[in-house]
């Protein structure tokens, strides 16, 4: 109506725009009816809607969010009652003479199914019945209970599946007591949203779009599940497993399909492990995410499909490591935002992720193997000391002004960094990682890649890491079968052949014989006439500087032969089973790296280190000195880390680590000639901010990944920080920071 | 970075006049990278030598690049330029020495065309190929050569030889003559360019190479190193020196993948026109070519009216662009475009794009997988992508004893993660098929021997019917 009259000053709209409007309106007003909301408010005149003073907002009865718990969601009972009787007990749930509570105040959720098939219905539905009356649990239906509603109605139902066991036992209860059961059943909310919107429950579980909705199509699936249509070997509806897919925030705890064993798969877990085939009856505890069955004590009711039948299933492996062998490439490519614990929201950039991409493809080892790619790392700020380009002051400087003044300074081996992980045997690895027939464990590098070319050395190497662990006894002591360790190995001639070949080697063999003409040229000019001398001096400096460089790399490299001459030096032991070793200090690092080494010093090489207090001269001076002594000796330098593994200051996190590489060592960054006065002084201009801003995100990324996987979330929350990593380092950085 | 060149004639000092750089200055010119030192470290009638020596700011090198300077690929610190007769050197021939290139000589005309003993020394030249191809590019011009190749590093005698020589040319030749030689020849030894190539560059080679290329029995190379990588101007060069016909050859020559063991017959055509024919056999309306590369396959499915839907997918991004500009599909008609589109994805991921097609085609692009990571191409396809049809192709890696120069044991190609022989390929065919419901047949593709099987081999799965059914 209002519409109409301010239309009416434009006669030409009026024609067509309101009566179409009307008609829409119409046609969806039947549609909500169809997708059978329970409550439609229409409005049909200007009256009616001027009448009204108030909204008033009921939330949905789905909606249970400020129900914090603890809460013990209980699995498919199907009139098992003394199983539950023992179930509860068994959680320490208690009869008072009228009900059952929990002396804690937690609260019990029964996921439906309560009736058919099994010997005793009609004191479940008692049970639970009191329960929920008491406020000491929540009910949700099931296809069962809806079932034996419609025949409490006076439907015309099939008593198959079980119903007539149902209908005999309460047939021979009061009118009243079914009266009370139809009234129960009728009041059943479909499914419950708890802590936050961190828990659903419902019986066949719930798609994410669907949780804390209400509508007919809600309701059917939290009944029946989403089948596929088509019919099994068994005869059976085959279902359409959503929990694969499934990637919403919130645990959905459900059952509906009976289950050997109750496992999780991408944050969901069904519980109806089948006490009424002669399974158990389970629960799980909320938060702890516990898990409580009890045995059935015989077998009610013999299944059409046996118990645990699963087509194909791989052996000993957990259903999430099986679905976890393909990952989604939904999940990674476009642009990605990943939410981490240290630096927020880490966006990872669409034309990044398409770099990603193809080396993950063709390049990067099995994903489940990748928790972790180690994080790039900033150099210090550029000296002002004339003659260095970098020197420690600097990055003790920086951690001054973030509040620390407490470091540990490692010396910085010229290796390549290397990923570790090893396991006991390759039963742990397949526990842990659920992979199978790759050997005890794996070593690759920053971009993901199989770090020997020949799994024979990469599985020896490992074999010698494991005896050493197993020598000092860390797999006992650190409660696991399985390490992660972040490593740098040794020769950097090892991996890096080919560069040196191409690119250093290449350069110093030009250099040194072009300087060595050069100079003998300039000598014969220099006797015949003194305007040369100068030409001469600069030419031999050069010729100086080329020769440094040849040596500044040729410190690298040595020979290598099968295992004989390399050198493995651990300086993180990220994680272990269920463990992330963040939380420890550097110095901790350090010195259990050192047990295990001393365990094989012919291979492990424990990083001398320092630890420095910076409000104490002489302890930065005599750092300082040290840093000196390992780069005069032609050492790559140090890198200085936080006390504490994280460290934060008023803005966030800071630099995990920063480096100070020596005067020689940066010749083979910045070429033989770099420490000339008129090219050290360009050098200096050089901006960090894209560097430390890649450093710290990476870092975030990294241990975000790991966090996952000790936590056993899905692969696929793991591999999005990985991913996210790999796809940052295709970012356009200066390479030499 | 260090050019002499000596002469005995009688006076040698001549040198000086023919140079137009007076013996007993120190001179220096200045170049793109930095400056060029002229100086003469003997002079006498009996024998004087002339150096041109660079001095190239390996900073300024790097960090002039950018939007305003060459945006070329030299740009690491680490870097050889400084040290090597390069492009850097012609350049630097250009300027310092650009009357005797051109042929001027103000006080002593008459010496201009007068062939003279010279000797010229490179310190150091970097030699794409090495030697054969220092003796390929000189000698056929009369050259004597003394070259020593250098060690990478004395230390680590079993890194081998690097791509540096120390030259020595001799020759009795007009001076301006030796100059367009090196300037020609030095940047084609070196195979890389300090500078963009532009259609001057083809009038300048024409120029320079004037009454020598044309009959050197190395032009062809001469031509393509000098425009390097630069195709169409490469084409456009050898179109003025070569029948067109040759020309065309050069070109597909110069697009040919390296390291290719396979025999030039069409192989890949082969296998090409065998996936297209089973697709068409299988009735397949919507198809797609999983690791479509740059797009053979596609263009072949275009042709046919059958398939209504095709898809290209591939994991690298730089190969889908060289397909898309191959196939112009912006240029399309609408009708057409809309019946293909190319995606960038990965077979080792699950990818609901790839979902609904009754056929796919996996052309020798199995064997680019490490073997572990197979099993989630097998997931990726089979279970999760499910096209009614699917066509795999890979190596037989039984028929590798047939090639020629073929160490045993090695793969065709650089990037192939392992090759199977039938048996491997059919074991691995048959298990799939059981576990996914599909219907295997195995052809061979290419030439066949009775003993070692055809150099391609084919595995065409096809779903079976009772899985299709959907009610």
């Amino acid at each position: 109506m209002r519409a109409a009259q301010r239309f009416a000053c434009r006669p030409q709209l009026w024609g067509h725009v309101i009566p179409h409007h009307v008609s829409q309106l119409k046609r969806g007003l039947r549609k909500l009816r169809e997708e059978g909301f329970r409550h439609i408010f229409e409005l049909r005149t200007p009256e009616e809607v001027d009448a009204i003073t108030e909204i008033h907002r009921d939330p949905l009865y789905n909606n249970k969010k400020q129900e914090t718990g603890p809460l013990d969601i209980i699995g498919d009972i199907h009139g098992c009652y003394d199983e539950l009787v023992e179930l509860l007990t068994e959680m320490g749930y208690t009869y008072d003479g009228e009900t059952w509570a929990h002396p804690q105040g937690r609260k019990a959720v029964f996921a439906g199914d309560l009736v058919d098939r099994g010997p005793n219905t009609p004191e479940v539905l008692k049970l639970v019945m009191g329960m929920v009356a008491a406020g000491n649990a929540y009910c949700v239906p099931g296809n069962h209970d809806i079932k034996l509603k419609r025949w409490l109605d006076g439907k015309n139902v099939q008593p198959t599946h079980g119903l007539q066991e149902s209908i005999d036992q309460l047939n021979l209860k009061t009118p009243e007591f079914r009266e009370q059961v139809r009234k129960f059943l009728e009041g059943l909310i479909s499914h419950y949203v708890f802590d936050e919107g961190k828990l659903v429950v419902a019986h066949a579980g719930l798609k994410e779009n669907m949780q804390g909705r209400g509508s007919g199509a809600v309701r059917e699936f939290c009944l029946y599940g989403e089948t596929t249509g088509e019919i099994d070997e068994f005869g059976l509806p085959v279902r359409h497993n959503w929990a694969e897919e499934y990637k919403g925030k919130a645990m959905v705890v459900y059952g509906h399909t009976p289950v050997p064993r109750a496992q999780w798969l991408n944050n969901t877990i069904d519980i109806d492990t089948g006490c009424v085939f002669g399974g158990s009856l389970t629960a799980l505890r909320y938060p702890e995410r516990g898990i409580v069955s009890v045995k059935a004590a015989r077998v009610y009711c013999e299944p059409a499909r046996p118990l645990g039948y699963v087509k194909d299933a791989a052996e000993n492996l957990s259903l999430q490591q099986q679905n976890d062998d393909v990952l989604d490439i939904a999940d990674v490519t476009g642009k990605q935002i990943v939410e981490t614990a240290l630096a927020n929201n880490v966006t990872i950039r669409e034309e990044n992720a398409v770099a990603a991409l193809e080396v993950m493809s063709r390049f990067a080892i099995n994903p489940k193997w990748l928790i972790y790619l180690p994080p790039t790392m900033s150099p210090s700020k550029t000296s002002v000391m004339e003659d260095y380009l970098e020197f420690p002051a600097e990055a003790f400087e920086y951690y001054k002004t973030a509040g620390v003044n407490r470091v540990v300074c490692q010396e910085k081996h010229m290796g390549s960094r290397a990923v570790v992980i090893v396991g006991r045997n390759e039963e742990a690895i397949g526990k842990a990682f659920g992979i199978k027939g790759e050997g005890i464990g794996t070593i690759y590098t920053r971009t993901g890649r199989a770090f020997f070319n020949d799994k024979a050395t990469e599985q020896a190497l490992l074999a010698r890491v494991n005896d050493a662990l197993i020598a000092w006894g860390f797999y006992e002591r650190f409660n696991t079968d399985w390490v992660c360790l972040d490593t740098e190995l040794m020769p950097w001639s090892a991996k890096a052949q080919a560069l040196l070949q191409t690119q250093y080697a290449a350069v110093g063999a030009a250099a040194t014989h072009a300087l060595a003409d050069v100079t003998a040229a300039l000598a014969q000019l220099a006797q015949r006439d003194a305007n040369g001398e100068a030409l001469l001096a600069e030419y031999r400096e050069r010729e100086n500087e080329a020769k440094q460089f040849v040596s500044a790399y040729q410190q690298y490299c040595w020979p290598v032969n099968g295992l004989d001459g390399i050198k493995l030096a651990p300086f993180h032991i990220m994680a272990s089973e269920s463990k992330l070793w963040t939380s420890e200090n550097h110095e901790w690092h350090m010195e259990e790296i050192k047990k295990i080494c001393a365990a094989d010093p012919q291979i492990l090489m424990a990083t001398p280190y320092r630890i420095v207090d910076l409000d104490n001269a002489e302890d930065v001076q005599q750092a300082t000195a040290w840093w000196m002594n390992l780069t005069g000796k032609g050492g790559e330098g140090m890198v200085v880390k936080p006390y504490n593994f994280i460290e934060r200051d008023g803005k966030g996190t800071i630099q995990p680590a920063i480096k100070i590489r020596g005067r020689e060592y940066l010749r083979i960054i910045y070429g033989p000639e770099y420490t000339a006065p008129e090219n050290l002084i360009r050098l200096k201009s050089r901006g960090l901010n894209a560097k430390r801003g890649m450093a710290m995100r990476e870092f975030a990324l990294g241990i975000e990944g790991l966090q996952r996987f000790t936590n056993k979330e899905p692969l696929r929350r793991v591999h999005q920080c990985v991913f996210g990593i790999l796809a940052m380092e295709s970012e356009a950085v200066d390479p030499r920071l | 970075m260090l050019l002499t060149i000596t002469t005995s004639r009688f006076p040698a000092d001549n040198l000086g006049y023919l140079l137009h750089k007076h013996p007993a200055k120190i001179q220096s010119a200045d170049i793109s990278a930095g400056k060029a030192h002229i100086f003469y470290p003997e002079v006498s009638a009996e024998k004087c030598t002339a150096a041109l020596l660079l001095d190239i700011d390996p900073v300024g090198l790097v960090r002039s690049s950018g939007p305003k300077g060459n945006d070329f690929a030299l740009e690491q610190y680490v870097n050889d330029r400084p040290y090597v007769a390069s492009s850097f050197m012609s350049a630097a021939i250009a300027k310092a020495y650009s009357s005797a290139m051109n042929g001027r000589c103000k006080d002593k005309p008459e010496l201009v065309d007068v062939a003279m003993p010279f000797t010229v020394k490179l310190s150091v030249l970097s030699v794409r190929g090495g030697e054969a191809v220092l003796r390929a590019l000189f000698e056929p011009l009369g050259y004597t050569i003394n070259a020593q190749q250098h060690q990478l590093d004395p230390l680590y005698p079993d890194w081998g030889q690097s791509r540096y020589f120390t030259v020595e040319l001799s020759h009795t030749i007009t001076l301006q003559r030796l100059l367009s030689h090196l300037y020609v020849l030095i940047p084609v030894c070196d195979n890389d360019k300090h500078y963009w190539i532009n259609a001057e560059e083809v009038e300048k080679l024409l120029a320079k190479g004037s009454g020598w290329l044309e009959a050197h029995p190395a032009k062809e190379m001469i031509v393509r190193r000098y425009l390097k990588d630069q195709r169409s101007l490469a084409g456009q060069a050898l179109s003025v020196l070569l029948s067109k016909d040759e020309a065309e050859v050069e070109e597909a020559a110069v697009e040919a993948p390296e390291e290719v063991t396979e025999p030039k017959v069409r192989i890949h055509d082969l296998r090409l026109q065998a996936a297209k024919d089973e697709l068409l056999l299988a009735g397949a309306k919507r198809v797609a070519d999983l690791g479509c590369g740059e797009c053979r396959l596609l263009k072949l499915l275009l042709a046919e009216r059958q398939f209504e839907f095709i898809l290209g997918m591939d994991v690298s991004i730089r190969v889908l662009q060289i397909a898309n500009n191959r196939l112009k599909i912006e240029r399309m008609p609408d009708k057409q475009r809309e019946r293909i589109q190319l995606i960038q994805g990965s077979l080792t991921y699950r990818d609901k794009r790839l979902e609904g097609f009754d056929g796919a085609a996996l052309v020798e692009v199995i064997e680019h997988l490490d073997p572990p990571r197979l099993a989630a191409l097998e997931r990726a396809v089979f279970e999760y992508a499910k096209p009614g049809t699917v066509v795999v192709t890979t190596p037989n890696a039984e028929y590798n004893v047939l090639f020629e120069n073929h160490p045993e044991g090695k793969m065709r190609h650089n990037d192939h993660r392992f090759e199977w022989t039938r048996k491997e390929f059919e074991a691995w065919a048959t298990d799939l098929a059981v576990k996914y419901n599909y219907n295997v047949l195995f052809k061979a593709v290419g030439e066949e021997d009775a003993e070692v099987g055809a150099l391609s081999q084919m595995a065409v799965f096809s779903l079976q019917k009772d899985n299709l059914k959907n009610d």
